[in-house]
Formats: C-alpha cells, sequence, structure tokens
C-alpha cells in the first residue's frame, strides 16, 4: 500500500518537475506575484491595493510587450513569515516575475533576503517605513513615506501660527517616524511640542490620551494613526470637547483615508491633514481613475492604498515597456529606476538612487462636497523626496 | 502482597515496553516524510512550516495532552525562541545549530521559571496566566525596539550554513532537511519520554492530581520538569522558523499564534505525540489549499471545516473505518499497530 502510495506520489512529482522544465509556452506570459494582507486586521488595506491593481489593468489591457500579464494573489494575513514563504514560492514554483503589494512594513522586510537572492524585483504598494527600499537593491516603492508626508504638516502648521502642539501617534514603527520627523521640521522652524503621547497598537481606546492632550491646551494636536482606527479617533476627539477648546486636529493623512471617511460623519469636518493623494484630487487623469475605480468595485471609494496599487503596476508595465519584454529581474529594476508619469494624484517619478518614490504632497481639509465628505486639497508641496534618505 | 506488587510491576514495565515500540505507522509517517524531499521538490517550504507548526504542537502536547495543563499562552516561548535564534545569529554566532541549542536554553529557562505561575491556581487561572505571559511578552518585543526593531521586526540577520556546511538554498531544501531533522529527533526524545515511568506519572497526575498525590507522585516537580522540556521544545520551533526565514518580528509572539496551535492540537488529537504531527499537516494543507483558492474568505472554509470536525466529533472521524466489514476492519488495525518483531496476530 505504501509502496504504491509513493509510486503514485512519485509519478505526480515527475509530471510537476516535467511541467517546469518546459518554458515554450510559458515565455508568452509576465507573471506577477500579488502578495497582500487579504483577512485578518489588514484586511482593508489589501482590499484597496487589489482593487487598484486590477483597477490598472482593466484601464490599460492586459498585455504588454507581446507578453500576457497574469496576475498572482496571494493573501499573507498580515503575518510576516507567511509573506516570506508566500514571496518564495511564488518565485520557485510559479516563476513570477515580479513581486508587489506588501500591506505593512515588517511583511515587506522579511522578503528583501529572497528577492536579492533570487533577483525578482518588488514593489511595495502600501508599507510606508523609509528604511525598505534600503533592505534590498530589487525594492522599488510606489506609495510613499511617513516622513515625507509628516514634514509637510510641521512647515504648514508654523506658516499658519501654530507655535504649540501635542503628538499622539500609535505606538509602532510608522508612529514613531511620523512623531520623530514632525517634531525635528517643527522645532527646527521654532515651534514647540509640549507633550509627545505614544498610543498602544492594541488598546484602541484614545479617551485617556486625549485627556492629557487638553489639558496641556496646545494650538493643535498632530496626529498618526494607522488607516481604520480614524474613525472611533474623530468620535472620542469630539467627545472629549477638544474641538471647542480650540485645539486644532492636524495630522498625516491615514486618520482621514477616503476608504472611512465618509463614515467619519460631522466630527471629521475641518481636519487638516497631508497626504499623497485624496479622491477628490482634481485632474482629468484622477476623476477617469475614480469613476474606472467605482465602476469595478460597488460602492467602494479608491484611497492612498488603491492609488498605491495602481502606481505599481504603471511601473511594471512601463519597465517591460522598457525593456522591450526582457523578464529579466536586473533589467526590470534599472528600468523602473528614474521612471518619471502622470499618475492620477499627480506628477510622481521613481528616484533613480533611492528607488522611492518622488511625489506631490497635499494639503487638504475635509468639506462636505455635494453631500459626501471629502479631503479636499489647498496647498501643494512640489517634488517630495524621501527627507530620510534625501539627508534633511 | 509481594507477588501482586512484582505482578503490578511486571505490567506497568510491559506497558512501558510496548509503547515504546515503533509502530508501522509510524515509520511510514517517516519515510514519506523523508521521501518528500525527493518526491515533493516544489512543496519544500509548506513542508517546512509543517516540521515547525508539528514541533511546536508536540510541544504544547506534552504540557497539555500529558500533564493536563492548558495553555492560551504557549507563543510565549516559540516567540522567545525565534528571538533569541535571531539575536544570536545576528551579535554571536550565525551556525544555525548553535543557535538552536541557545534558544532551547533561553525558552526552557523561561518556562522553568513561569511553571511555578503555571503551578498556582487551576484551569481558568492558568489559562490567564499563559495568556498574560505571551501578552507582555509581545509587547516587550515592541517596545524594545533598540534590540529587537521594534513593530518592524529584527531584519539583517544572516544565517550560516548548517554546521558550516549546508547553505540554505532558495527552493527551502535545505531548510526542510534541516527542519524534519530536528522534528525527528525532538520526537524521538518525547517518545521515549511519555512511555518512560516519567511519562506515566504525568498521565496519572492529568487524570487525578489528589490520588497522584496520595501514591506519592511528586506532581510539582514533574510539572515543573515537563514545562520547561515543552518550553524548550518550543523554542525550538522558533528557532527553526528564525533560521528558515532569517526574519523576526513581534507577530512570532502573537495570540493568533498561540491559538493556532491550540487548533491545530485538537484536530490532530490530544494526548499522543502524533496528534501534533497530523493536525499541523492536515491545518497547514487545509489553510494553503484554500488560500490559494480564496485569498479572501479562505477563513470561513476553516472555520466551517472546524465546526464540522467538532460537530462529528474527532473520534468518529478516526473510526472512518466503522462502516467497513468487520474481518477488514480487524485488518486495517492489525496493520495499524503492527510493529517489528511481533507477528500480526499477536498485535493488539
Amino acid at each position: 500500500m505504501i509502496a504504491r502510495r509513493s509510486l503514485i506520489a512519485l509519478s505526480a512529482g515527475l509530471v510537476m518537475s516535467a511541467g517546469l522544465g518546459l518554458p515554450s509556452w510559458a515565455e508568452e506570459t509576465f507573471k506577477v506575484g500579488l502578495i497582500l494582507p487579504m483577512t485578518g486586521p489588514f484586511a482593508s488595506t489589501g482590499r484597496q491595493v487589489e482593487a487598484g491593481v486590477k483597477a490598472y489593468i482593466a484601464a490599460h489591457g492586459d498585455t504588454v510587450a507581446g507578453k500576457k500579464i497574469e496576475l498572482v494573489v496571494r493573501d499573507d494575513a498580515g503575518t510576516a513569515d507567511q509573506t516570506r514563504r508566500i514571496a518564495q514560492e511564488l518565485i520557485v514554483n510559479e516563476k513570477v516575475n515580479t513581486l508587489a503589494g506588501f500591506g505593512l512594513t515588517p511583511l515587506a522586510l522579511s522578503v528583501a533576503p529572497v528577492i536579492t537572492q533570487a533577483k525578482v524585483p518588488a514593489v511595495v504598494m502600501a508599507a510606508a517605513t523609509s528604511s525598505i527600499t534600503q533592505a534590498s537593491e530589487y525594492f522599488i516603492r510606489t506609495s510613499g513615506t511617513l516622513p515625507q508626508y509628516s514634514v509637510p504638516v510641521a512647515t504648514w502648521a508654523h506658516e499658519n501660527n501654530i507655535t504649540k502642539v501635542v503628538t499622539l501617534v500609535t505606538d509602532y514603527g510608522p508612529g514613531i517616524d511620523a512623531e520623530t520627523w514632525f517634531t525635528k521640521e517643527f522645532k527646527a522652524k521654532g515651534g514647540e511640542v509640549v507633550e509627545a503621547v505614544r498610543v498602544p497598537l492594541q488598546n484602541p481606546d484614545f479617551a485617556p490620551f486625549l485627556q492629557r492632550v487638553r489639558d496641556a491646551k496646545p494650538d493643535a494636536v498632530f496626529v498618526f494613526l494607522p488607516s481604520g482606527v480614524g474613525s472611533l479617533f474623530m468620535k472620542q476627539f469630539v467627545d472629549r470637547g477638544l474641538a471647542e477648546a480650540g485645539i486644532k486636529l492636524i495630522g498625516t493623512g491615514d486618520i482621514t483615508d477616503d476608504d472611512i471617511l465618509n463614515g467619519m460623519g460631522k466630527p471629521a469636518l475641518g481636519t487638516i491633514t497631508a497626504h499623497f493623494y485624496a479622491a477628490a484630487h482634481d485632474s482629468p487623469e484622477n476623476a477617469a481613475f475614480v469613476k474606472a475605480f467605482k465602476d469595478a468595485n460597488k460602492d467602494m471609494r479608491p484611497n492612498f492604498m488603491a492609488m498605491g496599487g495602481y502606481d505599481g503596476m504603471h511601473a511594471i508595465y512601463a519597465a517591460l515597456e522598457a525593456t522591450k519584454g526582457d523578464a529579466d529581474g536586473a533589467a526590470l529594476i534599472k528600468a523602473m529606476k528614474g521612471l518619471a508619469w502622470t499618475s492620477p494624484r499627480g506628477p510622481i517619478s521613481i528616484d533613480p538612487e533611492t528607488r522611492d518614490i518622488i511625489q506631490n504632497i497635499y494639503m487638504r481639509e475635509v468639506k462636505d462636497v455635494n453631500g459626501e465628505l471629502q479631503n479636499v486639497e489647498f496647498k501643494t508641496f512640489k517634488d517630495v523626496k524621501d527627507p530620510v534618505k534625501s539627508g534633511q | 502482597m509481594s507477588g501482586a506488587r512484582s505482578e503490578a510491576r511486571d505490567r506497568a514495565t510491559e506497558q512501558l515496553r510496548r509503547g515504546n515500540a515503533w509502530r508501522l505507522y509510524e515509520i511510514a509517517l517517516w519515510i514519506a516524510a523523508a521521501a518528500a524531499i525527493f518526491v515533493l521538490p516544489s512543496k519544500m517550504l509548506l513542508l517546512t512550516e509543517i516540521a515547525i507548526t508539528a514541533l511546536f504542537a508536540i510541544s504544547l502536547d506534552l504540557v497539555l495532552g500529558y500533564a493536563g495543563i492548558v495553555s492560551l499562552g504557549h507563543a510565549a516561548f516559540f516567540g522567545l525562541g525565534a528571538y533569541a535564534a535571531g539575536l544570536f545569529a545576528k551579535h554571536v554566532f550565525a551556525e544555525p545549530v548553535t543557535g538552536l541549542f541557545a534558544a532551547a536554553v533561553v525558552s526552557g529557562l523561561a518556562g522553568f521559571a513561569a511553571s511555578f505561575l503555571v503551578l498556582r491556581g487551576s484551569d481558568l487561572t492558568r489559562l490567564m496566566t499563559t495568556l498574560g505571559i505571551a501578552l507582555m511578552l509581545a509587547e516587550l518585543a515592541n517596545q524594545l525596539a533598540w534590540a529587537t526593531g521594534g513593530a518592524d521586526g529584527l531584519s539583517g540577520i544572516t544565517i550560516g550554513p548548517i554546521l558550516g556546511v549546508f547553505a540554505f538554498d532558495l527552493w527551502g531544501r535545505t531548510g526542510y532537511v534541516y527542519s524534519l531533522a530536528a522534528l525527528f529527533i525532538l520526537t524521538f526524545v518525547a517518545r521515549h519520554l511519555v512511555n518512560s515511568s516519567f511519562g506515566l506519572s504525568l498521565r496519572a497526575i492529568k487524570a487525578n492530581p489528589v490520588r497522584a498525590a496520595m501514591v506519592a507522585i511528586p506532581a510539582r516537580n514533574r510539572i515543573i520538569v515537563i514545562y520547561t522540556v515543552a518550553a524548550a521544545y518550543a523554542g525550538v520551533a522558533g528557532a527553526l522558523l528564525t533560521h528558515t526565514t532569517s526574519f523576526v518580528s513581534p507577530d512570532v509572539l502573537a495570540f493568533h499564534r498561540s491559538a493556532d496551535v491550540l487548533l491545530v492540537l485538537v484536530i490532530g488529537g490530544v494526548g499522543y505525540l502524533y496528534g501534533g504531527i497530523v493536525g499541523a499537516v492536515i491545518f497547514t494543507v487545509l489553510r494553503d489549499w484554500l488560500s490559494v483558492s480564496t485569498p479572501q474568505y479562505w477563513m470561513f472554509w476553516i472555520g466551517l471545516i472546524l465546526i464540522a470536525i467538532v460537530l462529528i466529533g474527532r473520534e468518529r472521524i478516526a473510526r472512518w473505518d466503522s462502516f467497513l466489514p468487520a474481518s477488514l476492519q480487524l485488518g486495517i488495525k492489525r496493520l495499524a499497530t503492527w510493529r517489528p518483531g511481533a507477528t500480526l496476530r499477536e498485535s493488539r
């Protein structure tokens, strides 16, 4: 019985390895392995990025430089060792030509050794800690970095007579990045950070922390929270009477994430944030994108995650066109360096030195536009590089 | 009276001897696991994960299945081992086998310390205590960012070749052979442990602590020992994960890991070592298969299957052959429980 079973398994194995050895028909396809958290607490990130990627393919067709683009979507549930295993399997078994996705920093970092060893490019579409692109020569990023959009908030606050600020961030990598870079810029401009509050990642009850903010009586509170917990924060911000006490709410665009902004209701009105993308961005490219996105995904509004996925696919398409269909990893990453194009979010490019994105950062205010809450842009910081790597 | 005592001793010795003998299904399992290296070259990474999960489940089985200690925080020792191995490789020595020993020592010591907490209170308090220990460690890993990299994880670990010779390859073959070897050796050791008089006394404690105390079994010491051993096992499993992925993040200490391993054990069966291995195979393969076919909704299907397992009852699934003719049933049973040196008829 055992002998027969292993014989079956053996022949199955032989058939499989024989299949791997026949690349003749496989040459026509170009495989993109999309690894995202599709389940668990970060599922909304995965859903938005995937929808962005699919919107791009729907709008631009699935053939590039004579190759058919094939998408292989995998769920890592936000667990780093799963991301790593899936990445490795996609490379050796599925023979993907490029990897993409990566919802959180540790998930992206876990694949760094694999992509370096296998010489396969990986397009970071969501994770936002600065150091990611330094972990491997094969990373490029089409989302953004937290320092990139924390610094402009400080600049704007200083210009608008805000001198005393309390910072409130989630206590993990990105939050500390946001706090550090906001504080650095704000102090350099002569502002004062009277208190720095860090909220635990696991405990989304802001009430006690907001009381401390209120007692400190600042001009404004600078907030970074991972996208998703914004609604709860807004409610408690109002409940604690911070707005009545004249404390302005400023922060990175993660707190007024387009995906959930509409559900926040009135409390969100007037919040000032900085980010690289708003669904209300005024351009013909964006109007077309938002429409296509909404058509393909019922009741969903694209947020910055979707934008990262959309532009990430563009980087892959453009690189493949530049190499004339050559799917070699090194050639692709070379072609991606220095790419520049007009995205729905505005003009963007890939820094050839750091492989990180250079983009406009917009200051926005939450307003009611035709019955929908929107982040309405009112000021632009042009061509912002990641300040960590540009040595500011 | 002395005759009765020696008879009891003979029976016990016979029971231990029988427990220690190798069963046919065990031998078949290990041969299949080894054959997979050549037969399933494209599944090395999944098999590595199975081997690591199985070792982790065996570790939990030692305390839950044999000593009857419920734990909702077994990931504490898994994660501790993972971090120990990562930090050891980064700062001390990059050779993995040495790292395994280092992780086993660190986790074992932590298990020894924690065992005194576990000794206090009953099942519910134990659940809370074990859960609390894991949560505290997870927060510690997040806070000590200078050492652990915080929430971003400990990256930049370079794992050297095993014993300085076998480097980890992209296909994951080295990683699988390495993990399988560790699983085999530790299962072998655990087998001897639970089939010794020590193991018997553990079962006595699990079945009835009061009665065990009446026959002079030092429950306290036994629990301290098995908890320490199990923690070291979990530490080795965590270290294997670090070595095969060269990355650690606070996720190794997360609650879902403790919950998953409990599930694995429930699926495979509590209280016999192979339950952990069988459960790991079923759970991991199922999860992989479902999440590939439906990345968004696979958790639903896993949930459904688990409910089915609970409703039907694992015992009834294990007795899947009950609808076969009696003669066939007997044949299967004999084949399954056959061990070398016995004729088919002898085995029971």
